[in-house]
């Protein structure tokens, strides 16, 4: 400490010293670019509004349209309940991938190398004819007497189909991510857990995963905002109450399809500012200790010194311990 | 530090009679090809400091980690507290332990890293809390009062909502081993404690150790901090090329180590 009741000596003798104030360099550059994009953009908003080809009162009358609505919601249904179901499966896999078990990263590697490596069309149009491949589903005990037997086709109905779908061949690229997540703590975590008596699966819920978080959010905010549009390819089960098939719908019955993929267009741009906020708070939430760490650092010591000090000037290098 | 004063502070049961906590009979690692480990023979009684020095590489903090099995040894037998690590014999043979007895066993040895490891997203309480809650299942409440005092004692009272990223690394190495002292180790283990330390911030974990040391816990180090040695050891222990070179009195080895690699090592360090 004995830095700091020097600063306080010298600077009680010492007048304070003089800020520089610099005369900023000048970007012309940047002033041309800016109003080359301001021009190109109002040449864009008024061929918008004065274009009559984009059928500006169609749109309004369709954008609240109680089907397109609902649609949306089918939508967003669709996205949520298949990434939740990815999510749930892709941890699975991540950590049956990092298992001791070999069976277990066998078949972790197998079934992202499936899901990943076959179009989600494909995968969509197989849901939707499961039921002709397989007409019951019976439980029972295998190759014992039958306790219970159900039609495919109301078990699993084309909104199921449609989900198991996209789920599970989400789930192959977000096995993917979370891997990648998990790799990217530092091992020390995991010896140090293991140092302390904790083991397998606790170490990963507990120390591993949530750091992991920290890297997996932002590539599964990229995916499910990648989902809520590869939802549109529900028809291939075929699932028809989802946004781009209702608008497609109302866009043949009317011959004008111009306005109704911007109606499309603007309830998927909706939603998907809306899972940003989402993640948003997400990632705040997982970055704490690391993101956040670095801002409070800086104002806790500085206001310390300042009040251990009681010195004025802001130059001051905060000590980087201030002892016991 | 006279054996005298130390022997005051020890829980009475073993003031007067010293067993051996640790016994490292015969033990060998090989990483591949690389023979880390050459035929380690090494006693630590209970309540005693051991200090293991020795060149990079000469195997010393791999012997650290094999007694609380972070990694396995090739051959020997490594006994804390006459149980056998990471193995039980039966008829002659040995069976590899079960997870979840690797874990109990390590619940009895603390173990302090060089790079400190601190849980990242978690504050400094929830640190020290995590494995007695986790672990043991102890009560969140009572749980947090022990850390707090357990921090008072590492002198870091008021720095148990930060997080580590907030802590400098003395800071951080001394929540470590608060952290470590949560689960009432038998055995604490350093593995460098002070290496990636600022010099200034070395002497704050140094200080915390010899307290800890006075208070009689079993303590083996890892160190190039010869001072510490020679103050608070009890046996100082030199390694070179997986081998035990010599061992015994720190004082006595410091000043006439016996051997030329011995001389030749503490001629660079001190």
């Amino acid at each position: 400490m004995s830095v700091t009741t020097n600063n306080q000596e010298t600077t009680a003798q010492r007048a304070a010293p003089e800020l520089i104030k610099a005369v900023r360099v000048r970007h012309p550059g940047r002033w041309l670019g800016a109003a080359i994009i301001l021009i190109l953009a109002i040449l864009a908003v008024q061929s918008l509004a004065a274009n009559p080809n984009f059928h500006w009162e169609t749109f309004a009358l369709y954008v609240l349209d109680a089907n397109v609505v609902t649609g949306v919601g089918w939508t967003l249904l669709l996205t949520v309940l298949s990434m939740a179901i990815a999510v749930t499966l892709a941890v699975l896999l991540a950590f049956m991938r990092q298992s001791d078990n070999p069976i277990f990263r066998w078949s972790s590697w197998f079934w992202v190398w499936f899901f990943r490596g076959t179009p989600v069309y494909t995968q969509l149009v197989f849901w939707g004819l499961v039921a002709v491949l397989y007409p019951k589903i019976n439980l029972g005990v295998p190759f014992g007497p039958e306790l219970l037997s159900l039609t495919t086709q109301d078990l699993l109905n084309a909104f199921w189909a449609a989900v198991l779908g996209l789920a599970l061949n989400e789930s192959a690229y977000l096995a993917e991510i979370f891997r990648a997540g998990l790799k990217s703590v530092d091992k020390g975590q995991i010896e140090a857990a293991e140092a302390l008596g904790m083991r397998g699966t606790k170490i990963m819920w507990r120390i591993v995963l949530p750091q992991a978080m920290r890297v997996i959010v932002p590539p599964t905010g990229n995916e499910t905002i990648g989902m809520l549009k590869t939802t549109s390819l529900v028809l291939a089960v075929p699932f028809t109450l989802d946004l781009t098939f209702v608008t497609n719908t109302l866009a043949n019955r009317s011959y004008l399809p111009i306005p109704l993929l911007i109606v499309a267009a603007f309830w998927y741009l909706v939603v998907t500012s809306i899972l940003m906020i989402g993640q948003h708070f997400i990632e705040k939430h997982y970055g704490k200790g690391i993101d956040t760490a670095a801002r409070i650092t800086v104002n806790p010591s500085a206001l310390q010194t300042a009040r251990a000090t009681a010195d004025p000037a802001p130059t001051t290098p905060t000590p980087e311990e201030s002892g016991r | 530090m006279s054996p005298s004063a130390h022997s005051l502070s020890r829980p009475v049961s073993d003031a007067s009679v010293k067993n051996d906590l640790v016994k490292i009979e015969e033990v060998h690692k090989y990483f591949g090809d690389h023979h880390v480990l050459n035929g380690i023979n090494m006693t630590v009684k209970q309540g005693e400091v051991a200090v293991l020095i020795g060149p990079s590489g000469s195997g010393k903090s791999t012997l650290l980690r094999c007694i609380n099995h972070l990694e396995t040894i090739s051959a020997g037998r490594i006994r804390v507290n006459d149980e056998l690590i990471g193995y039980k014999e039966k008829d002659g043979k040995l069976h590899e332990l079960h997870l979840k007895d690797i874990a109990r066993q390590r619940r009895n040895i603390g173990m302090v890293f060089q790079r400190f490891n601190l849980f990242g997203h978690k504050t400094v309480l929830e640190n020290i809390i995590e494995a007695p809650v986790q672990v043991k299942g102890h009560d969140k409440v009572p749980a947090k009062r022990r850390a707090q005092e357990l921090l008072d004692r590492v002198g870091l009272a008021y720095r148990a909502s930060y997080y580590p990223a907030q802590l400098s690394g003395g800071q951080q190495q001394r929540v470590a081993i608060a952290r470590a002292l949560a689960m009432d180790p038998e055995l604490m283990l350093f593995d460098e404690p002070t290496s990636a330390l600022d010099p200034e911030l070395v002497g704050d974990v140094l200080d915390v150790m010899k307290d800890l040391a006075k208070s009689g816990m079993t303590m083996i180090v890892v160190t190039h901090e010869i001072g510490f040695a020679r103050e608070v050891g009890d046996t100082l222990t030199f390694m070179d090329g997986g081998v035990v070179v010599e061992s015994g009195n720190p004082r006595e080895v410091i000043a006439n180590p016996l051997h030329e690699r011995t001389k030749g090592f503490l001629s660079k360090v001190l």
